[in-house]
């Protein structure tokens, strides 16, 4: 009987998790209710395996939860101090390398950079600041666009070409001078096609892309990770949909 | 009940380096647990005391402010020297904070904005030979001197600063978690 039941599910940290075939590792534990960290995925969106903050050990070997098929029987090791330190390494290099100054952030308390620090307890960047300098575009009526606070997950970029059907972002440059690009002529927000109910908009893990005149509105300690810490809200993670049908599912209409 | 004679009270040392005295407001908002403190640490150099150096042999210094200037370097160094278990106490010791904001900007374009004569034509900026010269940037504690202990937050709020001061005053590790743990 135990063949059965392993033909169609897998064990992470030793507890059985079902899956469906071609279900992500990250997406079969979501469904099941058990939390991963990340940062660069979004169930309506494809895998980009780039934050590495879901790496588990994967029958000894490391891989991305993200991108790594659920298969039937492999072990995963996930909730583990060793990965959870490797983790908030990971983490402690992304507040470094960019500008962001929590105390002053609109996003604050939904933030999920922030909130997976808070989760994972990291106290202190540790490393070395590099304080990047990085433009703030405020061209668009209703969205800015802030780059001290970008983690270059591509959200934006992913959701603006397989949501919006737009392409208004784009990831330019190599190593620390990548940077997030907008697909306009002027190079600016303003002048792009970007509009306030595009996925691109709302995808945003930390603060990079923000919705004007919103601020606020939520007070600080009313927001989505002051109740309860991320990784007790896995319900939540595994069902942000964006409202949008893709423009690739309108087509095939 | 025989209770321990007299147990040496641990000395604490308190500064304010680029900060705004926000976290010592926090942390006199542990309002009456302020007694019991009192019943286990005195206090060294501190705003509270006015003390100007502080005694060798500190158990415990507790550091708001980024470093950004020449004095703050002095003044974190004294502290580093005599006590035993520093702490980067708040978001500007951690991470520069809101003063670390300049970061980006030239310290002397800053400067001469800041003083030029409201004409534009000419800039008066201080000379003094007292006034301690300002860094290029603003840095947190950690890149200065060794750190022991990280305290997060814009201020850590009285409940976080209680907690982590019994810990460590009751010999365990000090750990701050949810939802005690905030950045902001």
């Amino acid at each position: 009987m135990s063949e059965t039941s392993n033909a169609n599910s897998f064990s992470i940290d030793g507890q059985r998790i079902p899956f469906t075939p071609g279900q992500t590792i990250l997406q079969a534990a979501l469904a099941a209710g058990v939390y991963i960290p990340h940062l660069c995925h979004h169930p309506d969106l494809k895998p980009h395996g780039s934050c590495k903050l879901c790496t588990v050990i994967v029958n000894g070997r490391n891989g991305s939860a993200c991108t790594q098929m659920a298969m039937p029987g492999i072990e995963v090791e996930n909730n583990s101090p060793t990965l959870n330190d490797r983790r908030r390494v990971l983490l402690q290099m992304l507040f470094v390398e960019g500008n962001h100054f929590c105390p002053g952030c609109e996003k604050s308390g939904n933030c999920q950079l922030q909130a997976l620090a808070y989760d994972l307890e990291m106290l202190a960047p540790h490393f070395r600041h590099a304080y990047p300098v990085r433009p703030i575009d405020t061209t668009h009526p209703d969205v800015w666009l802030d780059l001290n606070r970008c983690i270059m997950c591509e959200l934006c970029v992913r959701a603006s070409r397989d949501i919006d059907g737009k392409n208004v972002f784009a990831l330019a440059g190599r190593g620390v001078d990548s940077h997030i690009v907008v697909n306009s002529p002027s190079g600016r927000l303003g002048d792009s096609a970007l509009s306030i109910d595009d996925a691109a908009v709302h995808v945003c893990p930390v603060g990079a892309i923000m919705v004007k005149r919103v601020g606020y509105a939520v007070p600080i300690g009313e927001r989505q990770f002051d109740e309860q810490p991320i990784s007790r809200q896995v319900d939540y993670l595994a069902a942000r949909h964006i409202p949008i049908v893709p423009v690739a599912a309108t087509e095939e209409r | 009940m025989n209770a321990p004679m007299n147990p040496r009270k641990l000395r604490i040392t308190t500064t304010s380096l680029s900060g705004c005295f926000g976290c010592h407001m926090s942390f006199l908002d542990i309002d009456e647990r302020l007694l019991e403190l009192a019943a286990l640490v005195e206090f060294d150099r501190s705003p509270i005391t006015d003390i100007k150096h502080c005694s060798q042999h500190c158990d415990l210094a507790l550091v708001e402010g980024g470093v950004c200037n020449a004095e703050n370097v002095h003044v974190l160094r004294e502290l580093r020297a005599n006590a035993k278990i520093l702490v980067a106490f708040g978001a500007c010791a951690v991470n520069g904070g809101l003063p670390a904001q300049r970061n980006h900007l030239d310290v002397g374009q800053c400067l001469s904005q800041v003083y030029r004569t409201p004409d534009g034509s000419a800039t008066a900026i201080p000379d003094d030979p007292e006034l301690p010269l300002l860094l290029d940037k603003v840095y947190p504690v950690n890149e200065v001197v060794r750190v022991d202990y990280f305290l997060p937050g814009c201020p850590p709020s009285a409940d976080t600063i209680w907690k982590f001061l019994t810990d460590l005053l009751t010999g365990r590790t000090p750990r701050i978690e949810h939802p005690l743990l905030k950045f902001d």
